[in-house]
């Protein structure tokens, strides 16, 4: 039996940068960013505009993000009127980092200062890290399987991939999937700065001398991946293709990744022989990029390991410049900016990019977007988005446009 | 604790409010509405008696509630554990 190909055929996403995928491409795109004073918050975002009052009533941030991410990428889709295929056929996987963290901080305060019996109900399924695909389904009426994806900072890219094997497979149609975190709360900030992986001076600048950790941000993207035959049936033409996926462990230390970047070389390789294409096929390489110095050179290692003489003429960039790192977020959001650029042939910049160091030797795109070689104008553009997690869990999606 | 603050208005006025927030439309909350057509369950149950003990130091179990089908019925076994 023959795989089924994975169409994307609608995005949706809320990020630092606003409200909607296509204002996450323009920009950053135009070097634009939405870190302000050391972190990555959806300023734009107001949930009123996309929930009904019970669903904002009844659900933590990060599932507002996902769920107004997710009625973007139906509507894009073509979804908006109805749902085109058998409910029980339409699955929803969605990653999240750490779930309802701002809920879990709330309630353990008005535990602590205002006794058992102030302690809402709706705590467990605010908090839980899959109350993002439950109210989705909840929403639209999806019946078919439905989950939470957990690795850290690669869960949306995990989830991604989980979602593609689904259509695949042919379990389900189409998949409605991403990543949602909201994570800037008081406890996680403290938390990732006691262990010394945000920055100081909350500079986002990926492969740059003077990085000195990420900055913390939130936000969620959502993809709708489905059988690329039935939405070509349907009339659809999709904005991309998920070719490949691969997902690996470095084993080797709970946050740091394998200096060599061996685990993600094999992701990224992985990956690429699940896509049916070589290294030389690749046109951009969307990084994982986070501005800590262990994963940047770690990575700039695992691009050379993975795609050998090619990695010097890929141009290679990364969004967290422009947004910070949005954990279990990141990865979806990336894929979806990954597919955008693509499809517009362009690689768009690492910004803050300004003092090399000694081994970080790739084409990072610094400053500005750079277009993709001619020759793809007219044959498709395949691009990787590399998303690791803490725990060293790495996950690669090969992305094409045609 | 003053008269003015447990009189069945105030209740009224300070449930609904409460309700609303939790979803239905405030207009459509009304003492003949039933939780069931309001959308209103268990879970906004426990918010709803929480808001009653804050508010008037009333304590109801869920249990209290097992035969209330209105909104009207819950008001009225609030107002009957008025001191």
């Amino acid at each position: 039996v023959s795989e089924r190909r994975v169409a994307i055929t609608g995005v949706g996403a809320v990020t630092p940068l606003g409200v909607g995928a296509r204002v996450l491409h323009d920009r950053w795109m135009a070097g634009c960013s939405g870190i302000d004073e050391g972190l990555g918050r959806c300023m734009e975002f107001d949930p009123r505009l996309v929930l009904t009052k019970k669903e904002a009533h009844r659900t933590d941030r990060f599932t507002q993000l996902a769920i107004a991410a997710a009625q973007e990428a139906f509507e894009q889709a073509g979804w908006g009127g109805g749902l085109p295929y058998d409910p029980e056929r339409i699955g929803c996987v969605i990653g999240t980092g750490i779930g309802g963290i701002g809920t879990i901080e709330s309630q353990h305060n008005i535990l602590r200062d205002r006794g058992e019996k102030a302690v809402s109900a709706l705590s467990v399924p605010m908090m839980m890290s899959n109350a993002a695909p439950g109210a989705i389904a909840m929403r639209f009426g999806l019946t078919g399987p439905n989950w939470g994806v957990v690795s850290a900072c690669a869960a949306g890219a995990h989830a991604i991939g989980s979602a593609m094997r689904l259509v695949q497979h042919g379990e389900v149609d189409a998949v409605v999937t991403g990543g949602t975190e909201a994570g800037v709360t008081s406890l996680a900030t403290v938390a990732f700065a006691r262990m010394g992986a945000t920055s100081r001076t909350g500079l986002s600048c990926p492969f740059d001398a003077r990085r000195d950790g990420f900055v913390l941000g939130e936000g969620a993207g959502i993809l709708l991946l489905e059988d690329a035959e039935a939405a070509r049936a349907r009339g659809v033409e999709p904005l991309a293709e998920v070719l490949g996926y691969g997902a690996t462990a470095d084993a080797f230390h709970l946050t740091a990744p394998e200096p060599e970047g061996r685990g993600a070389a094999r992701a990224i390789t992985r990956s690429l022989a699940d896509a049916g294409v070589v290294p030389a096929d690749l046109h951009y390489v969307n990084a994982h990029g986070t501005s800590t110095p262990l994963n940047d050179r770690a990575e700039t290692n695992a691009i050379k390991l993975a795609l050998g003489e090619h990695a010097r003429r890929v141009p290679v960039s990364a969004l967290k410049s422009a947004i910070g790192h949005l954990m279990g977020a990141s990865g979806a959001v990336e894929a979806i900016a990954t597919a955008l650029a693509l499809s517009e042939r362009v690689a768009p910049p690492t910004l803050n990019y300004e003092e090399p160091e000694t081994g970080l030797d790739l084409d990072y795109v610094p400053g500005v977007p750079k277009p993709l070689p001619a020759r793809v104008v007219a044959a498709r553009a395949v691009g990787i988005s590399n998303s690791f997690g803490f725990g060293g869990q790495n996950a690669v999606l090969c992305i094409a446009a045609h | 604790m003053s008269s003015v603050e447990t009189s069945p208005q105030v209740v009224e006025e300070v449930l609904f409010e409460a309700m609303a927030e939790m979803g239905p439309e405030r207009a459509d909350i009304r003492r003949e509405a039933t939780f069931e057509e309001l959308d209103l369950d268990s879970l906004d149950l426990v918010e709803i008696a929480q808001i009653v003990e804050d508010s008037w130091g009333i304590e109801l179990d869920p249990e209290d509630f097992a035969n209330v089908k209105t909104i009207g019925e819950a008001l009225d076994l609030v107002l009957a554990r008025m001191p």
